[in-house]
C-alpha cells in the first residue's frame, strides 16, 4: 500500500475506557508526513489519553495504531521511541542541575564512561543545531537557562533519540510570548525538514498560526479534522464546545465616574528585594476597565500583589475608594478587602484557594471573619454552605456541590469559585489576575461576560493578563508596563497588536506611533 | 504518576491503625520469642494488665490522661502545619504552674484548685513555646528544631530550681515540697472504689474536655479555620489577610498550653509534688497518639488509652515475666509507636490496592481522579 505511507500515523477505532468514563471512543487519525497536526479540544475531551495511547502509556481497549503505514502494538514510551515517536510533556522531564548536554543522553548513555558518550552526543547536537537552526549552549545548567531553552532540550532529547514524529502537549502554557514565537519557527523548520509534529493545544491562536491540519476532539470523540486554511476561530471553537461560542467580547461604550483605585509613586520589591516595580502611578474610574499589558516578568505581578495588600510597598500609596490602604505586616489583604477592593489573584491553586478545603470553605476564605458566617464565637457553617450552593449556581460552577473538595473542579470551575467568591462581596474595586488561564472556552466567555457586568455596574476594575488579545478586548484603556515601569497608554480600539508589542519592548508611545509600525506580530507574521 | 486511591473512611480511621498495631503486636512477639519467653503469655499479661482489674484500668487512664493533653497538643500544631516536638519540655516546666496552683490555694477546695491550676500550667506551658513560637514567626527558624532545644533547656532548668528555689525543705532527692490538703487532685477512687489505688484523678475530666473543645476550636471557629487553611496552604492565607505569623504564635501557645495541663495530672494528682522528669517521656508518646489518632479528637482518645494501656501493661510485664526486662519493654512500646506512627504508611499502599482490586466504587473514583490530572 503505497498510498498508505503518506501517513506518519494513522489511528483506526481507537477505544479508551476508565471504568464509566469513556475518554476516548472510535478515534479515527490519520497525520500526514510532514506536516503540523493541530489537536484541539476541551479539557478532559481525550487529547491527552490518545496522545498517550500513541506513546504507549496507555494501551487502547480496541482499535489499530499504524505508523509509517505499519500496524504497530505500542507497549511503552521504549517501543514508541524505536518507531521514531518522541512526546514533549507540558511539565518537563529534565534534571535541573544536570547540564543541557547530561540531560540529553540521560537514559541513552552507551557505556558506563560517560566520557566518549558525551563527546558523540556534543556533536549530534551541533549537528542538531545546525541542521535545525536552534542553538543551546551544551555545557550550561537546566536551571540556568530561560523556560523555552529547556523546552528546547526536550526537543532535543527527542529528536537526538532519533524521533520523526514529535508529539507536543500545550507546548506553550509556561511560555512567553516571544519565547512562543520562537517554539513556532523551530517546528516550522522541523516541518521543513520532512519531520511530522503533533500539537495538542487549547489556544486556537496557536492552531491558526502554525498547524497545516487540525483535528478537534469533545468529549472523547473526534468531531473533525480539516486543513487549517479552510476553517477559522469561531469554526473550531464551535466544534470544542458544541454550541456557538462567542470570541470577540461583546461591550459597549465605558461611562467611567470618579476615581475608585489611585496607585501613586509606587515601588514595590519582590521576595529578594529587587525592585520590580520602580515608581508607578495610575488611575482607575468607577465603570472602567484598565488592562496592563506586557512580557510576563515585568514587575505586573508584584505590582497586582501589592494593590491587593499581599506585598509590601517601599514607598508610594494606593487608595482605594479613598483610604489609603496601610501596606505592612502580613494582613494588608484583609485591610485592602476592608477598603473595599476584591481580587482573583494571578495563580488560583497557589494563593486563591486551598485546594484541600471543601468548596463551601474556599468560598468564604479572605471574608471568614464577615458577620455573614458568624454564629456567637462559632462559624456559621450552615450559612456557608447555603450561600456557597447560591454562588455556584449562580456562576453555573459543575458539579453544583459546596461539600466537594475544591481540587476535584476543573480549572474552569475553579476560577468561577473564586471569581464568584470575589464578585458577589460587591467590592469598590475588581483587582483580577490571569482570568481565563488553564481555563476552557465556554468558561472563558462566562467570566469575560461577567468582569464586564462588574464594570457595567460602576465598579473599577483593574485587568492583568499575559493573554494580549484578553486585554484587548476586555480592556477601555491598556497600560502597557515594561521593567518595572508604565511605558505608555494605548486605546485598545486603535492601537494594533504591534504597536503593543513594541510598546511592551520598552519602546515609549510617541516613537510607537512615529515608526506607523504596520507588521502584525502573529507568530507567522515573522516569516518571510 | 502513582495516584492516590482513597481508602473508605471506617478503613483509614480504624482497620488500618488496627492493621499497624497487629503487625507491630507480630514483631513484638518475635522479639520475646528470641529470648526465650512466650509471646503469647506475655501479651496475655500485657491486656490483663491493663483492662484486668480496676486498678489497671484506673492506671491505663491516668497514663492515657497525661497522652491525651500531649497528643493534643501535638495535633493543635499539626492541622495548621506545625510540628511542635516540644511538648514533653513544655509539660515539664508548667509543673511550676500546677504546682503554685497548688501550694497557693491548699486550703481552699479542689474545684478551685482544678481550674487555677488548669489555667496556670496552661499558661506556663505557653510561656515555654513563645520563644520558639516568635522565632518561627518572625525569624523562620525552625519550630522543630528549636522546641526540642528547648526541650533541654527546659530540663536543666528544672534541675537547677528543684535543687535550688523551688527545692523543699527537708527533701531528700530534687524535688519541691509536697502539696497537701485540698491542693491535691481527688483520686477517681472517692467515686469508683474499683479504681484501688490508681492515680486516676479528676484531671481526666479535663483531657476529655480538652478534646471536646479541640474539636470546637478546629472545626467550629473562624480561628480553626484559619488555622487548618494556613496548614494546606500559607500563601492563600496571606491572600486572605490572615496574618500568618499572628497565627503561628498563637497556634503554638495553644499548643504549649494544651501540654502543660499534662503537668496537673503529674504534680497534684499523682506525684503531689513537683520532681525531676515528672513527665515521664508523655511528650514524646503524644507525637505518636497524634500520629495514630490522625490529629483528630476522637482518635487522639483512642490513642491515648491504647498507650496508656501498653504503659501499664509494660509496667505489669516486668513483675509477672522477670525475664522481660525493662529495655524489652521499651522495645516492645518503641515497635508499636513505630508501626502505628512513623511508619503509618507501610500498609497503606497495599490496603488501597485491596480496596482498589475488590471495591469498584474506589475504582471509580480512583479512575476519575487519574484521568482527572492527566487530562488537564
Amino acid at each position: 500500500m503505497a498510498a498508505a505511507s503518506a501517513w506518519a500515523i494513522e489511528l483506526r477505532k481507537i477505544n479508551k475506557r476508565f471504568g464509566p468514563v469513556h475518554a476516548n471512543r472510535d478515534i479515527d487519525l490519520k497525520v500526514k508526513r510532514g506536516t503540523i497536526h493541530g489537536i484541539v479540544g476541551e479539557n478532559g475531551a481525550g487529547k491527552s489519553t490518545l496522545m498517550s495511547i500513541l506513546y504507549g502509556f496507555y494501551t487502547a481497549d480496541s482499535g489499530e495504531i499504524l505508523v509509517n503505514g505499519a500496524l504497530a502494538h505500542i507497549t511503552d514510551s521504549r517501543h514508541a521511541l524505536r518507531l521514531g515517536i518522541g512526546m514533549v510533556h507540558q511539565h518537563f522531564m529534565l534534571v535541573d542541575n544536570f547540564s543541557i548536554l547530561e540531560n540529553v543522553i540521560l537514559g541513552a548513555e552507551e557505556s558506563a564512561l560517560l566520557a566518549s558518550s558525551l563527546n558523540k552526543a556534543r556533536k549530534e547536537l551541533k549537528r542538531l543545531a545546525d541542521e535545525y537552526g536552534f542553538h543551546v549552549d551544551p555545557e550550561a545548567i537546566v536551571e540556568d537557562v530561560s523556560v523555552g531553552q529547556q523546552q528546547r532540550v526536550e526537543i532535543l532529547k527527542a529528536l537526538y533519540r532519533g524521533a520523526d514524529i514529535l508529539i507536543l502537549d500545550e507546548p506553550t502554557g509556561v511560555l512567553t510570548p516571544e519565547e512562543a514565537d520562537d517554539l513556532f519557527r523551530v517546528l516550522h523548520v522541523l516541518r521543513d525538514q520532512g519531520k511530522t509534529v503533533i500539537l495538542i493545544t487549547h489556544k486556537l491562536r496557536e492552531i491558526m498560526a502554525i498547524t497545516d491540519t487540525v483535528s478537534v476532539m469533545r468529549q472523547g470523540q473526534m468531531v473533525a479534522t480539516m486543513p487549517t486554511a479552510e476553517t477559522s476561530p469561531e469554526k473550531l471553537a464551535e466544534a470544542m464546545v458544541g454550541r456557538r461560542v462567542l470570541l470577540r467580547v461583546e461591550k459597549g461604550p465605558a461611562h467611567p465616574g470618579k476615581p475608585l483605585l489611585e496607585v501613586k509613586d509606587l515601588v514595590v520589591a519582590d521576595d529578594l528585594k529587587v525592585n520590580r516595580v520602580k515608581g508607578v502611578s495610575f488611575t482607575v474610574r468607577a465603570g472602567e476597565i484598565v488592562g496592563i499589558a506586557g512580557v510576563a516578568g515585568n514587575g505586573q505581578s508584584e505590582l497586582l500583589e501589592s494593590i491587593a495588600g499581599m506585598r509590601n510597598q517601599q514607598s508610594g500609596d494606593v487608595i482605594v475608594n479613598g483610604s489609603t490602604l496601610t501596606l505592612k505586616g502580613d494582613d494588608g489583604a484583609a485591610r485592602a478587602r476592608a477598603a473595599g477592593l476584591a481580587h482573583v489573584p494571578e495563580d488560583r491553586q497557589r494563593e486563591g484557594l486551598v485546594v484541600q478545603f471543601e468548596e463551601w470553605e474556599n468560598s468564604i476564605l479572605g471574608y471568614q471573619d464577615d458577620a455573614a458566617y458568624a454564629k456567637g464565637g462559632l462559624l456559621d457553617i450552615a450559612a456557608a454552605r447555603k450561600e456557597a450552593l447560591q454562588r455556584m449556581q449562580k456562576f453555573d460552577v459543575r458539579p453544583a456541590n459546596p461539600r466537594l473538595k475544591t481540587a476535584s473542579f476543573s480549572g474552569g470551575n475553579q476560577q468561577k469559585i473564586v471569581l464568584a467568591r470575589e464578585m458577589e462581596h460587591n467590592p469598590a474595586v475588581l483587582v483580577v489576575g490571569q482570568p481565563t488561564r488553564g481555563v476552557d472556552i465556554g468558561a472563558i466567555e462566562f467570566i469575560h461576560n461577567q468582569i464586564i457586568k462588574m464594570r457595567d455596574a460602576g465598579k473599577a476594575i483593574l485587568l492583568i493578563s499575559v493573554e494580549l488579545d484578553e486585554i484587548r478586548s476586555l480592556s477601555d484603556r491598556i497600560l502597557v508596563m515594561f521593567d518595572g515601569h508604565i511605558v505608555g497608554e494605548a486605546d485598545p480600539a486603535t492601537a494594533t497588536e504591534g504597536e503593543l508589542g513594541l510598546m511592551m519592548a520598552g519602546v515609549p508611545p510617541a516613537e510607537v506611533i512615529g515608526r506607523r509600525v504596520s507588521a502584525d506580530m502573529t507568530p507567522n507574521g515573522g516569516n518571510p | 504518576m502513582s495516584a492516590r486511591r482513597p481508602l473508605p473512611r471506617w478503613a483509614d480511621v480504624a482497620l488500618l491503625p488496627l492493621l499497624n498495631l497487629g503487625l507491630a503486636m507480630i514483631v513484638s512477639g518475635f522479639v520475646v520469642a528470641a529470648i526465650g519467653q512466650s509471646p503469647l503469655q506475655a501479651i496475655q499479661v500485657m491486656i490483663k494488665g491493663a483492662f484486668g482489674d480496676g486498678v489497671g484500668i484506673g492506671f491505663t487512664l491516668y497514663y492515657a490522661t497525661d497522652f491525651i493533653f500531649t497528643g493534643l497538643a501535638v495535633a493543635v500544631a499539626a492541622h495548621a502545619g506545625l510540628f511542635n516536638i516540644g511538648g514533653d519540655g513544655q509539660a515539664y516546666v508548667a509543673g511550676i504552674g500546677a504546682l503554685a496552683a497548688g501550694m497557693l490555694l491548699g486550703n481552699t477546695h479542689w474545684l478551685l484548685v482544678l481550674p487555677v491550676a488548669t489555667l496556670f500550667a496552661a499558661a506556663v506551658g505557653a510561656a515555654w513555646v513563645f520563644i520558639p513560637a516568635y522565632l518561627q514567626a518572625k525569624r523562620g527558624s525552625h519550630v522543630v528544631i528549636t522546641t526540642i532545644m528547648f526541650n533541654f533547656i527546659g530540663s536543666a532548668l528544672m534541675i537547677y530550681l528543684l535543687n535550688g528555689p523551688l527545692k523543699g525543705k527537708g527533701t531528700q532527692g530534687a524535688e519541691s515540697a509536697a502539696v497537701t490538703g485540698a491542693g491535691l487532685m481527688p483520686h477517681l477512687q472517692a467515686f469508683v472504689p474499683a479504681f484501688g489505688y490508681a492515680p486516676v484523678n479528676v484531671s481526666l475530666f479535663v483531657a476529655l474536655l480538652a478534646l471536646v473543645a479541640c474539636y470546637v476550636l478546629v472545626w467550629h471557629t473562624r480561628f480553626g479555620y484559619a488555622m487548618r487553611a494556613m496548614g494546606h496552604n500559607a500563601a492563600a492565607t496571606r491572600y486572605a489577610g490572615i496574618s500568618n505569623s499572628k497565627m503561628i504564635i498563637t497556634i503554638l501557645l495553644i499548643s504549649g498550653g494544651f501540654a502543660g495541663i499534662t503537668a496537673v495530672n503529674e504534680v497534684l494528682g499523682s506525684q503531689t509534688r513537683l520532681v525531676t522528669d515528672i513527665t515521664g517521656q508523655a511528650g514524646f508518646i503524644g507525637i505518636a497518639v497524634a500520629l495514630m489518632g490522625r490529629n483528630h479528637p476522637v482518635g487522639i482518645l483512642l490513642a491515648a488509652v491504647l498507650f496508656g494501656a501498653l504503659t501499664q501493661g509494660g509496667t505489669e510485664l516486668q513483675f509477672d515475666m522477670p525475664a522481660v526486662s525493662v529495655q524489652m519493654i521499651l522495645v516492645i512500646q518503641a515497635l508499636v509507636i513505630m508501626f502505628t506512627g512513623a511508619m503509618e504508611g507501610l500498609l497503606r499502599p497495599g490496603l488501597e490496592n485491596v480496596f482498589m482490586i475488590f471495591g469498584p466504587r474506589q475504582r471509580e473514583t480512583a479512575v476519575s481522579r487519574e484521568t482527572a490530572t492527566t487530562e488537564s
